[in-house]
């Protein structure tokens, strides 16, 4: 029986990381709790062992039942009738067996019944679900919903909802609209206070994912007459409560299992969630934010998935009297996809110990004052978690999107047709690079740590660190291709035109992040040899792609904008 | 209604995954080279036992089983699904049993836990393949057996109402309890370990575990008695000496061989009916098939 979690040892690899202990102490507030809880770790060592068995029951529950149901679930797919949306048959097992093994609400605390993972097993758990699944890791996922309650509901709000999370009850959040993508400002969903102080929604949602979920996070229009997102709030709305109905689910590409949404709010019963006009400034920020991990997660396991699709076919397939492996052309593209699928995944978990340190301390800090060097740490890891995130998603997202091209490329014919699973991971993968923010958003968000030198101070510490041996040289091809990319950021920057700086946004993006990826995968390949292929292929790759970039910053005149409709 | 339920199991080896170096050359079995494996259709029964507590809240479910000390650790894995319990009955004097001395001895350890409702199993075990243990330990205790049960549909007044899966169908048989089921691989598929109960029972050891436990871990299961797995012998469940282990066992296994399957020979057919009937009134007349 396969088990997705321990068949993997780059997982735990990256589980083991040295700022665990850092973050694992501020988590367990020292290990306070196990005087509380009988389920709560002892020390660092306990809270490690708790990961991994945890993590143990992810990999066999994902590696049986999960992924054995994918393929019937892709074929059922999500339906809907009589204003309700209903899981394939294999989605409804999948839920049941997450519920029982108690892997729903894992980062909550536990006086709401949850696990109090910290983000990066939590994460780790994602990467292995969605491998096993990817559009069943939306509907498992979406309990990072319940993340954004925690943060800014009322204690009373906390204790009604999640501890129903914790218990397996799914989450969705409603944010988008026919006329309101990307650009969320323009969410026209109307929020009505009654005369007793309650509030109800009436309006449409479009594209929700898990859209007939049991506790719904709605972005609203409270503030009459407004127009921008500062007329937006934030509102709990509970399907106990009736008032929202499905009126139609979208007959998608991929991620077929996973229900998306048309919603009709008619004088549907809600609450506030924090503050009015909050909604979308703040707390939807917050909500993305975590979401977009969520989503670089999900990228990695389908990376993961293609990869092995690839390599076992490789193995399998014979032409020309030889597996088709032994052949060059197919070796090289199956190292590029496993160093992708490192690179991508080293720098997910990187993102998220950023992740988990800066929430820590904010959540220690609803309980007590940060002092000041607490504060400090609290904004650096902010800042960090803030940069990587967007690279993380949007090329993650993309290394996905490739992964399961060459997926089917390396399937030849056989890869053309419905018989194998990679025709799947292919329409799967396509909307990791679509949802909770473009790939082309994602550079939006990112290329102000370009012009403010987030990424080159990055590059420049991980430098810092020292590569020894075989590692040297190519720490110094490097530490060469930053000096190219600095160089690049300072001749885009310094025309001082920002529409000459978008459109140079994702060249500079893309090579921050393969620059970050390489560097974390050298480190990788620092402290765990099985990283030394992928350090050596990654950089390879990367010095090509740095390469292409400078050379079209360099002969670029922004006079040329204009062929380009700019 | 509460229930009291015991679910017998038994630790053995994966022979799913058979390699070659599977058999040792005298014919027995290389436990060191077939990982240590939970019966699977015990697993099957231990997931009855989880739905009947949860529609009879206040359950109590008993594992019972009888093997090496390691067996401990099944213990812990069905705690780890859901049960409340587990007692290893493990001597020295209980090993070399067939499936009489078996029988008798766990019918001994079913006695000593005394007061039960309802005691499952897994059919047979997939080391043995017999199927008798179940059965027999039911003649031992004088109450009804249902076996080849693929669900239990209810329990009330006093009865257990259970589908079984038979040959040619299915049948829908009322007993009276308390009674032994014998479950299926074709029921249910047992849940998956929790992740709160193992992190809350990882620890839980018998005494021979304890013993090689650092002290702090020792403890803390000594201060904790729901993390502690119960071992008993062969005494303690007043167990006649004649009657466990080889003494007690009429079973003599003359030889074992080691059986290798090879493919011989090929015939090719033509896609005609004639043919096709011909053939298959060979292998009925040779009993391949029929």
């Amino acid at each position: 029986m396969a088990n997705f979690y321990t068949d993997n040892p780059s997982l735990r690899h990256h589980l083991q990381h040295p700022l665990m202990q850092k973050i694992v102490a501020l988590r367990e507030r020292d290990y306070t709790e196990a005087q509380t809880y009988d389920y709560a770790p002892r020390d660092f060592a306990d809270a490690m062992d708790n990961y991994d068995k945890v993590l143990e029951i992810v990999g066999e529950v994902c590696g049986t039942t999960i992924a054995a149901n994918a393929e019937a679930v892709d074929h059922q797919g999500a339906s809907c009738s009589d204003g309700r949306a209903h899981y394939a048959d294999g989605t409804v097992e999948n839920l049941d067996l997450c519920r029982k093994a108690g892997l729903m609400g894992m980062s909550m605390p536990r006086r709401f019944g949850g696990l109090n993972f910290p983000i990066t097993p939590y994460i780790m758990a994602a990467d292995i679900v969605s491998r096993a699944d990817t559009g069943f890791e939306n509907l498992w996922g979406l309990q990072d919903c319940a993340e954004t309650l925690y943060e800014f509901g009322d204690d009373d709000q906390r204790s009604r909802y999640i501890p129903r999370v914790c218990q397996g009850e799914t989450m969705s959040m409603d944010l988008t609209e026919p006329d309101a993508g990307s650009d969320l400002q323009s969410v026209m969903l109307k929020a009505t206070q009654k005369e007793d102080g309650t509030w109800v929604l009436n309006g449409v949602k479009r594209f929700i994912t898990n859209g007939d979920s049991d506790i719904h996070l709605v972005l609203a229009r409270s503030e009459e007459g407004t127009k921008d997102g500062r007329g937006l709030s934030m509102f709990i709305y509970d399907k106990r409560n009736g008032g929202v109905t499905v009126r139609r689910i979208e007959n998608k590409m991929g991620i077929k299992g996973s229900p998306t949404c048309e919603l009709v709010y008619k004088n549907a019963p809600a609450e506030l969630c924090g503050s009015r006009r909050m909604g979308l400034i703040k707390y939807v920020m917050a909500l993305m934010n975590g979401a977009r991990l969520g989503i670089a997660a999900q990228s990695v396991g389908v990376s993961e998935l293609a990869w092995r699709e690839a390599l076992q076919y490789a193995k399998d397939r014979r032409q020309f009297g030889k597996a088709i492996i032994e052949f060059p052309a197919v070796a090289e593209m199956l190292s590029v996809m496993k160093a992708k699928l490192d690179a991508s995944r080293s720098l997910l978990y990187e993102c998220a110990r950023y992740v988990d340190l800066y929430k820590v301390y904010e959540d220690i800090a609803r309980e007590r004052k940060l002092t000041p060097e607490e504060r400090a740490e609290m904004k650096e890891y902010t800042r960090l978690a803030d940069a990587l995130t967007p690279i993380a998603k949007g090329l993650g997202s993309e290394y996905c999107n490739q992964n399961a091209y060459d997926c089917i490329q390396i399937h030849g014919g056989s890869g053309f047709m419905k018989d194998y699973a990679c025709e799947r991971i292919y329409r799967d993968a396509r909307i990791t690079s679509i949802y909770e923010g473009t790939t082309q958003l994602q550079v939006v968000a990112a290329i102000r740590h370009v012009t403010t030198g987030t990424y080159a101070s990055l590059l420049e510490s991980y430098a810092a660190k020292g590569f020894p041996g075989n590692l040297a040289p190519i720490a110094d091809r490097l530490a060469e291709l930053t000096k190219s990319y600095t160089a690049a950021v300072e001749k885009v920057t310094a025309v001082g035109n920002q529409a000459y700086l978008d459109f140079m946004a994702r060249r500079l993006v893309e090579m921050a992040g393969y620059l970050v990826m390489a560097y974390l995968v050298l480190l990788d390949a620092k402290t765990n040899e099985a990283f030394c292929d992928s350090a050596v292929v990654y950089s390879n790759l990367i010095a090509s792609e740095v390469a292409k970039h400078v050379e079209f910053i360099d002969s670029f005149n922004p006079e040329q904008l204009a062929a380009y409709g700019i | 209604m509460s229930l009291n339920i015991i679910v017998l199991a038994k630790q053995v080896p994966d022979t799913r995954n058979v390699g070659k170096d599977a058999m040792k050359e005298d014919g027995t079995i290389n436990r060191a080279a077939l990982p240590a494996i939970f019966n699977p259709e015990d697993l099957n029964a231990l997931e009855q036992a989880l739905r009947l507590k949860e529609t009879h809240p206040g359950s109590t479910i008993t594992l019972l089983t009888m093997g090496l000390p390691r067996a401990a650790e099944i213990v812990r894995e069905a705690i780890y699904r859901g049960a409340d319990s587990g007692i290893v009955l493990t001597d020295r004097a209980l090993g070399g049993a067939d499936t009489l001395a078996t029988s008798y001895s766990l019918a001994q350890a079913v006695k000593k836990i005394g007061d039960y409702d309802i005691i499952l199993g897994g059919r047979q075990a997939i080391d043995g393949d017999t199927a008798q243990v179940g059965p027999q330990i039911a003649e031992k205790l004088g109450i009804p057996q249902v076996t080849y049960a693929e669900e239990i549909l209810e329990v009330a007044n006093g009865k257990i109402t259970v589908r079984r899966r038979l040959e040619n169908g299915v049948e829908t048989v009322v007993a009276p309890m308390p009674c032994v089921v014998t479950v299926n691989g074709s029921a249910a598929e047992c849940r998956p370990r929790n992740a709160r109960r193992v992190m809350k029972f990882k620890n839980a050891a018998s005494p021979s575990e304890m013993a090689k436990l650092p002290e702090d871990l020792a403890a803390r299961v000594e201060a904790a008695p729901e993390l502690q797995i119960k071992e008993w012998g062969a005494a303690f469940v007043d167990a006649d000496p004649a009657q466990i282990g080889l003494p007690g066992s009429p079973t003599k296994v003359k030889a074992i061989e080691n059986v290798v399957f090879t493919a011989k020979e090929s015939r090719r057919l033509d896609n005609d009916d004639a043919q096709i009937e011909e053939l298959v009134k060979e292998l009925i007349a040779n009993h391949t098939i029929g």
